[in-house]
């Protein structure tokens, strides 16, 4: 039984408006936060799917005009959108599943039971390392070590891994990879850490009656691992996948989308529609595209998220 | 299942190869961008390469600690990334409280609207913010960075607050309760102060957020002197001679408020990344 509800029996001229006060007590905390979801998501969102209905918005003289989904086919037909879009997935694809790899092998390595807790704890650093710096100096860094005269073409030549010096982000046939690469560089330590609280929470007598089973570490790892990490591996990857589809920096500052086009991706395409052809409702089109995208994987990634809470 | 001697010698040699192939792979890029920093503009693309050459020194350092332009920038990030650390904090501290303390008609209708701001790529808020932050008369000033920063910092913070507060037994609020304090005293008096981790999570992890955000920043301001670290790094680059021992000494010199936090709270750090929300 509350207080409030008895409070409430003792002095009944009170009862509206102490459970009104009740009901909208949550509000009033939440207040901020929905004014500023509101006014910051909630009303941009709409203003951008309204840009792209109309033509003509924001800087042409000419007033707006309503052209439905025009918009849409225009954008969804161009062949620059279409190569942008494909640059996306290949991207974020390959990084989400090489996220997954690097993050997972670290993870075992570092829960290892063959090393003291000092050593890991030292390793663990190391291993986070590439995820403390900001995407704008990860770009830095890598065209420091990429450039044709850099330090990986050096060591990559003097081992006779490659005949010669390579423009790694200014070649069309290497700089998506390289960008590629550059992104799994900087986010694999995600996955990492979030593995290794999985790993620590995996109970010892699963494996210890998977032993008396006589399976051996693959078999344990398969079928005692794998499984248990399962709703982290899923939530990790749909989230992932959703900051690498609207990964901008990295690539702005790499490559900037070129060499012609080889790594354009969504983002910097909307950028370029806006900021430097002011094409308004193009890129307003474009950014819905992305919104959509994003809230198609999000629903598989909320509802993952439902059923590890249940 | 314990094998032998050799077999375990063996095992320890391979993790070990292993170990340091990986922390090769994640901390030699760091490293040379360091000793890089150090070298002359003229030494960086030397052939052969070498970590540490003749041309050691602290120019670079000392060219962008003199030079007021790059100072102001770290000013700027310092400033902003306070103030959307604290509005963060206090606001996500309002709502985790509601969110777990509280059952309402749209409780989980919002709550599921908090989880998929997440998911709202920045580069389509992007277009509209420009002509919103315009119009509101707030370009080219703090307020509108603070402002848009919230709107992806505070997502995963109420997540991370309503999550600490659940784990707080409810008997502490009605005890308060009981002695006639109002749900408002119940959170600062009691609630705030034991949930000083959670806070601390949540602080570090929003800070770091504020700290590395390009976008916003790079579109809603337009004078150097409202320019942050980022976009800093991302202006020298522009220029026609490419400075790359200061670029980097700006970079590590970037990289340090983070990199002392994480040291620092890495526990924190941790916890935060691992709530499954978000990253940089």
């Amino acid at each position: 039984m509350s207080i409030a509800a008895q409070r409430d029996i003792s002095e009944p001229a009170n009862i509206g408006w102490e459970q009104k006060k009740r009901k909208l007590l949550p509000y009033g905390y939440l207040s901020p936060t929905l004014l500023l979801l509101a006014a910051l998501t909630v009303i941009p969102i709409g203003t951008v799917f309204l840009y792209s209905l109309v033509d003509n918005v924001i800087v042409n003289p000419n007033p707006p005009v309503f052209v439905g989904l025009e918009n849409y086919e225009e954008v969804l037909t161009n062949r620059k959108f279409r190569g942008a879009l494909s640059n996306t997935l290949y991207f974020s694809i390959v990084s989400v599943v090489v996220h997954f790899i690097i993050g997972l092998s670290f993870a075992l390595l570092l829960n290892s039971r063959l090393l003291s807790a000092n050593v890991k704890a030292v390793f663990r650093v190391i291993y986070i390392l590439p995820w403390v710096f900001t995407a704008s100096i990860i770009a830095i860094l890598w065209r420091l070590l990429l450039n044709p005269h850099g330090v990986v073409n050096f060591m990559l030549l003097e081992l006779g891994i490659i005949p010669e010096l390579n423009e790694w982000l200014s070649d069309r046939k290497l700089a998506l990879n390289a960008v590629t690469f550059i992104n799994i560089w900087s986010g694999y330590p995600f996955y990492m850490v979030s593995f290794l609280a999985g790993l620590q929470g995996i109970p010892d007598d699963l494996y210890e009656s998977g032993r008396v089973d006589g399976g051996n570490a693959w078999q344990l790892f398969r079928h005692i691992t794998l499984p248990q990490l399962r709703p982290i591996i899923i939530s990790l990857a749909l989230l992932d996948f959703i900051w690498t589809i609207h990964q901008f920096t990295l690539i702005w500052m790499t490559t900037g989308g070129g060499p012609l086009r080889s790594t354009e991706v969504l983002s910097t395409y909307t950028y370029k529609a806006a900021f430097s052809s002011h094409e308004y409702s193009i890129a307003s089109t474009i950014a819905m595209v992305i919104l959509a995208i994003c809230t198609f994987v999000a629903i598989f990634y909320v509802r993952s998220q439902r059923m590890t809470d249940e | 299942m314990i094998g032998s001697r050799r077999q375990i010698l063996f095992r320890k040699a391979l993790l070990w190869i292993a170990l340091i192939l990986g922390a090769c792979f994640a901390g030699l890029p760091v490293v040379w961008m360091v000793s890089s920093s150090f070298k002359s503009n003229l030494e960086i693309f030397a052939y052969p390469p070498a970590l540490i050459d003749y041309s050691f020194s602290f120019d670079a350092y000392l060219a962008v600690l003199g030079d007021p332009g790059q100072l102001r920038f770290f000013f700027n990030s310092y400033l902003v990334a306070i103030l959307v650390t604290i509005c963060t904090v206090v606001t996500s501290i309002l709502a985790g409280y509601s969110f777990s303390r509280y059952d309402f008609r749209f409780k989980k209708v919002l709550n599921l609207i908090i989880i998929g701001v997440q998911s709202v790529p920045p580069i389509t808020l992007m277009i509209p913010y420009f002509g919103l932050i315009v119009w509101l008369g707030i370009y080219n000033s703090y307020t509108a960075l603070v402002l848009t920063y919230m709107v992806f910092t505070l997502s995963y913070a109420i997540i991370m607050m309503t999550g600490y507060f659940n784990t707080l037994p409810r008997d502490l609020d009605e005890a308060v309760m009981i002695d006639g304090g109002g749900s408002f005293v119940t959170l600062w008096r009691i609630l705030v102060p034991i949930s000083l981790p959670g806070i601390v999570a949540v602080g570090v992890y929003t800070f770091m957020l504020a700290w590395n955000e390009f976008l916003f920043a790079l579109t809603l301001t337009r004078t150097n002197d409202m320019r942050t670290v980022p976009i800093g790094i991302h202006l020298l680059m522009g220029q026609h001679s490419f400075e790359w021992n200061q670029m980097l000494a700006l970079s590590v010199l970037g990289s340090l408020p983070v990199l002392i936090l994480f040291l620092l709270f890495q526990r924190y750090f941790i916890a935060g990344m691992s709530a499954g929300s978000v990253k940089g």
